[in-house]
């Protein structure tokens, strides 16, 4: 797993609350940080790619650790 | 430009409400603009206070502890329970409620548009519902669905 600035952890929500949340952290940080993003909703394998190509912010890195998801999300200059 | 969502929600039920309110804050959250127009039963989404319920009668696919005879779920309290039912499990399974959906979609933006050909159909009046909303009609939906990359009828 790379570093990453912000840490949100997710577990046990489900969808859309991942990316409402993913969304809302990633407001409030600026160009270049970023996110690592612990998810459990099994949608989230399909659904963080889509909201990252959407949203302009890329997607570093998947992993999967312990049944989680991990997400490492960097903020897109836009 | 941003990409534009056009919803019609025309279903007042606990399960009906969450396709509009979960895709609208979704797509909000994905740099969409998005309208939503509340039609007939779905006018009941906009009420300050929500009371949405669910009930199995009519609904055969509805998921059920132990089958439960069609005959059985005419009986008083049975929707009551159905209800009671799937908003434990909403809970337990970290899904959100429809009142933090709607919340969400208030504040980021979506514009929430009630049919004023329903308001008056049902006798309700605007006070009955959450303020900010949008009162319009079919052309008003339809000026904002021609130039939509999505359409939605729920």
């Amino acid at each position: 797993m790379s570093t990453f600035d912000v840490e949100l952890d997710t577990s046990g929500l489900n969808c859309p609350l991942p990316i409402l949340k993913a969304r809302k952290a990633l407001a409030d940080m600026s160009a270049g940080q970023r996110l690592h993003l612990i998810v459990t909703d099994l949608g989230a394998t399909q659904d963080i790619p889509a909201f990252s190509k959407m949203t302009g912010n890329p997607l570093l890195e998947t992993s999967e650790q312990d049944g989680k998801l991990h997400f490492i999300l960097e903020k897109g200059a836009a | 430009m941003a990409k534009k969502l056009a919803i019609i929600a025309s279903k007042g039920t606990l399960d009906g409400a969450y396709p509009p309110f979960l895709l609208a804050s979704t797509a909000a959250a994905l740099g969409f603009e998005v309208k939503i127009f509340f039609t007939f039963y779905g006018l009941q989404l906009l009420r300050k206070e929500l009371n949405l319920k669910v009930s199995p009668l009519g609904n055969p696919a509805m998921p059920m502890p132990v089958p439960v005879p069609t005959i059985i779920q005419i009986l008083p309290g049975m929707e009551w329970f159905a209800t009671w039912m799937m908003k434990r499990k909403i809970k337990q399974k970290g899904v959100a409620s429809i009142e933090d959906l709607r919340d969400i979609c208030v504040e980021s933006g979506v514009e929430l548009v009630a049919c004023q050909m329903t308001v008056d159909l049902f006798d309700f009046s605007h006070d009955d519902f959450i303020d900010g909303l949008t009162y319009g009609g079919a052309a008003t939906f339809l000026e904002f669905s021609s130039t939509a990359d999505t359409t939605l009828y729920i």
